[in-house]
C-alpha cells in the first residue's frame, strides 16, 4: 500500500475503487493537509464493488497532500496521500 | 397484457427479465447509468436510457430518473429485479401515481414487510410461529428469570439499544443467565448509554429455509416449494437448492400452510418469499417476507417448471391463479452457486477487472444466468456478483455432480472468483449428506481479523 522514499511516504490504492475521504456525507474528513496521523490511523475509505475498506496511515506522520479527488474512481496503484514520516 | 416493460435493474437479473420479456412479446427498455455503457442488458433490450451518473444513487436508485425514462419510451409497467427500489414503497407509490404499473408486491405490502416489529405482531396475530422474545425490556432479573422459564433455554440477551451483532450474550441455563444479566446490563449502559435488555429465544443450530409465493389480485395464496439457503457468510446467500435436504413431507406442509398464512395475513400480492429459521429439532420460526423476486429464484424454476418472472409479470396485468402447490409436478433437485468476483485468497475481497477469457459451462442440467461476456470489464460501483451457476438433476447428488463438472468448466480469466471455494464445498461430507447449519461455511474461510489490523 506504502512506499518509503526517506521521510515522505506515498499512500496508494490496493486495488480499484471509489475514494472517500468521509465516514458520511454530512461527517468531516477523516484527515486534511496537515493532520498528525498515527500508524494504522484511518485516513480515508475505498469502496470498490459496494465494499468499504479502510485506506490506513502506513507509519506515524503529518498528511502533506491529499492527491485523489474527493468520490473519484480510482485504479489499483493510483497516488492517493502524500505524507511525512515523524 | 403489456406492450412494454422497463426494468430498472442491471446485471444477470436485467438480463433474466429482458429474456421473459422477449418471450412474452413485450417490448423491453433497458436503463443504465454512465458505467455501465457496455453491459450485457442494454445490447438486449429493444430500447435503452441512460439514467444518471455512476453512483448508484443517482441513477438505479433515482425514482424521478427512471419514472421519466418510463414515459419517455410509454413503458406501461416497470419490473424493478431484486435490490435497488425493488422493495421501496415511495416508488411503488409514484408508479401508481404516473400510471405506470408495478410489477411487485403492493405499496402496503412494502410498508408492512419493511417493519419488522409491526410485521412480527401481525404474524403472531396469524397464527405464524415467531421466535419467542420479550414484549419489550426486561428491568430486573426475576422478571428475566420467570420469562425464560416460559420460553426455555437457550435465550438470547440482546441490547435494545444495540445491533450488528454487537451486546448479544447467549445463556445456556440459568445458571448463565444470573451471571450474564448484571453484566450485559452494563456493558449495554456503556456500549449504547442505554441499559434497556430483552430477552430472545436462541435457535440452535439454524437452517435458513424459505417458501416462494405467488398472489393473485383476488387474493389467492400459493406457495411453490421451499429453498434451502443455509449457506451464508455475514448474512450473505451462497449455495441455494430444491428442495431442502433437512425437511419431511409433514415438515414441508406445515411450513407452507405457515407460509401462505403469512402471505394471507398481509393480503400479500405478487411474488414473494417468507423466510423461516428451523431448529435441530424441526421446530420453525417466521423471520420475514422478502417482497420480491429473489436472487436464488431459479432453483424454484427448474424443479416447479414455472417461470417466476413471467408469473409476476403475467399477475400484475391482471391474470390470476388457477393452480396451487399439488398441482405442480414437483421433480428433481436443483443447486445455485452464486458465483462473485472475490478473491479466495485475499479474505474474499471484491477483485474487479476484465475478462480476458470468458468460457462458460454448458451441457446437461446446466442454467447460467450470468451478464458476463468476453471482454466485458466490471464496474467498480456495483456489487460482486457476476453470475448465477445452476445445475439440475433427478437425484440431489446428481445435482452435485453436475455442479462440478461445471465448475470445473467456467472460465473467466483472469478475475479471481469464488469458484474454487464452491469446488470444495461440493466435495464436503456433510455436504453431501445434506448435513449442515448457517454456520457452515467457517470451515472453508481464513479466521477473520475484527479490525483487519493485519494487511500492512
Amino acid at each position: 500500500m506504502a512506499e518509503t522514499s526517506g521521510k515522505r511516504i506515498e499512500v496508494r490504492a490496493a486495488m480499484s475503487g471509489v475514494f472517500y475521504r468521509k465516514p458520511a456525507p454530512e461527517e468531516p474528513a477523516y484527515v486534511e493537509v496537515g493532520t498528525v496521523v498515527k500508524k494504522k490511523q484511518i485516513l480515508a475509505l475505498l469502496e470498490t464493488m459496494k465494499v468499504f475498506q479502510k485506506i490506513k496511515s502506513p507509519a506515524n506522520g503529518k498528511v502533506v497532500e491529499i492527491v485523489a479527488e474527493e468520490e473519484t474512481p480510482l485504479k489499483d496503484g493510483d497516488l492517493i496521500f502524500i505524507l511525512e514520516a515523524e | 397484457m403489456f406492450k412494454k416493460i422497463l426494468i430498472a435493474n442491471r446485471g444477470e437479473i436485467a438480463v433474466r427479465i429482458i429474456r421473459a420479456c422477449r418471450e412474452s412479446g413485450i417490448k423491453s427498455v433497458a436503463v443504465y447509468s454512465e458505467a455501465d455503457e457496455t453491459s450485457l442488458h442494454l445490447k438486449m433490450a429493444d430500447e435503452k436510457v441512460c439514467i444518471g451518473p455512476p453512483v448508484s444513487a443517482k441513477s438505479y436508485l433515482n425514482m424521478e430518473s427512471i419514472i421519466k425514462a418510463a414515459k419517455e419510451t410509454c413503458a406501461d409497467a416497470i419490473h424493478p429485479g431484486y435490490g435497488y427500489l425493488a422493495e421501496v414503497e415511495e416508488f411503488a407509490k409514484m408508479c401508481d401515481e404516473q400510471g405506470i404499473v408495478f410489477i411487485g408486491p403492493t405499496p402496503h405490502n412494502l410498508s408492512l414487510a419493511g417493519d419488522k416489529i409491526a410485521g412480527k405482531k401481525i404474524m403472531e396475530e396469524a397464527g405464524v410461529p415467531v421466535i419467542p422474545s420479550s414484549p419489550g425490556g426486561v428491568g430486573s432479573i426475576d422478571e428475566a428469570k420467570s420469562f425464560c422459564n416460559e420460553i426455555g433455554y437457550p435465550v438470547m440477551i440482546k441490547a435494545s439499544g444495540g445491533g450488528g451483532g454487537r451486546g448479544i450474550r447467549v445463556c445456556q441455563n440459568e445458571e448463565d443467565l444470573l451471571e450474564e444479566f448484571p453484566v450485559a446490563k452494563m456493558e449495554a449502559r456503556a456500549a449504547f448509554g442505554n441499559d434497556e435488555l430483552y430477552i430472545e429465544k436462541f435457535i440452535t443450530q439454524p437452517r435458513h429455509i424459505e417458501f416462494q409465493i405467488l398472489a393473485d389480485k383476488s387474493g389467492k395464496v400459493i406457495h411453490l416449494g421451499e429453498r434451502e439457503c443455509t449457506i451464508q457468510r455475514r448474512y450473505q446467500k451462497l449455495i441455494e437448492e430444491a428442495p431442502s435436504p433437512g425437511l419431511t413431507p409433514a415438515l414441508r406442509k406445515a411450513m407452507g400452510d405457515a407460509a401462505i398464512k403469512a402471505a394471507e395475513a398481509i393480503q400479500y400480492f405478487n411474488a414473494g418469499t417468507v423466510e423461516f429459521l428451523l431448529d435441530k429439532d424441526g421446530k420453525f420460526y417466521f423471520i420475514e417476507i422478502n417482497s420480491r423476486i429473489q436472487v436464488e429464484h431459479p432453483v424454484t424454476e427448474l424443479t416447479t417448471g414455472i417461470d417466476l418472472v413471467k408469473e409476476q409479470i403475467r399477475l400484475s396485468s391482471g391474470e390470476t391463479l388457477d393452480y396451487s402447490f399439488d398441482d405442480l409436478n414437483i421433480k428433481g433437485w436443483a443447486i445455485e452457486c452464486r458465483i462473485n468476483a472475490e478473491d479466495p485468497e485475499k479474505n474474499f475481497l471484491p477483485s474487479p477487472g476484465t475478462v480476458e477469457e470468458y468460457h462458460p459451462p454448458g451441457g446437461f442440467g446446466v442454467r447460467l444466468d450470468t451478464h458476463l461476456y468476453q471482454g466485458y470489464e466490471l464496474p467498480i460501483y456495483y456489487d460482486s456478483l457476476i453470475a448465477k451457476l445452476i445445475s439440475y438433476d433427478t437425484t440431489r447428488n446428481g445435482a452435485i455432480s453436475v455442479m462440478k463438472r461445471a465448475l470445473e468448466e467456467f472460465r473467466v480469466y483472469p478475475l479471481k472468483t469464488t469458484i474454487p471455494l464452491y469446488l470444495q464445498v461440493m466435495d464436503d461430507p456433510h455436504f453431501i449428506e445434506g448435513k449442515f447449519d448457517t454456520s457452515f461455511i467457517e470451515k472453508f474461510l481464513p479466521e477473520e481479523d475484527e479490525d483487519d489490523d493485519d494487511d500492512d
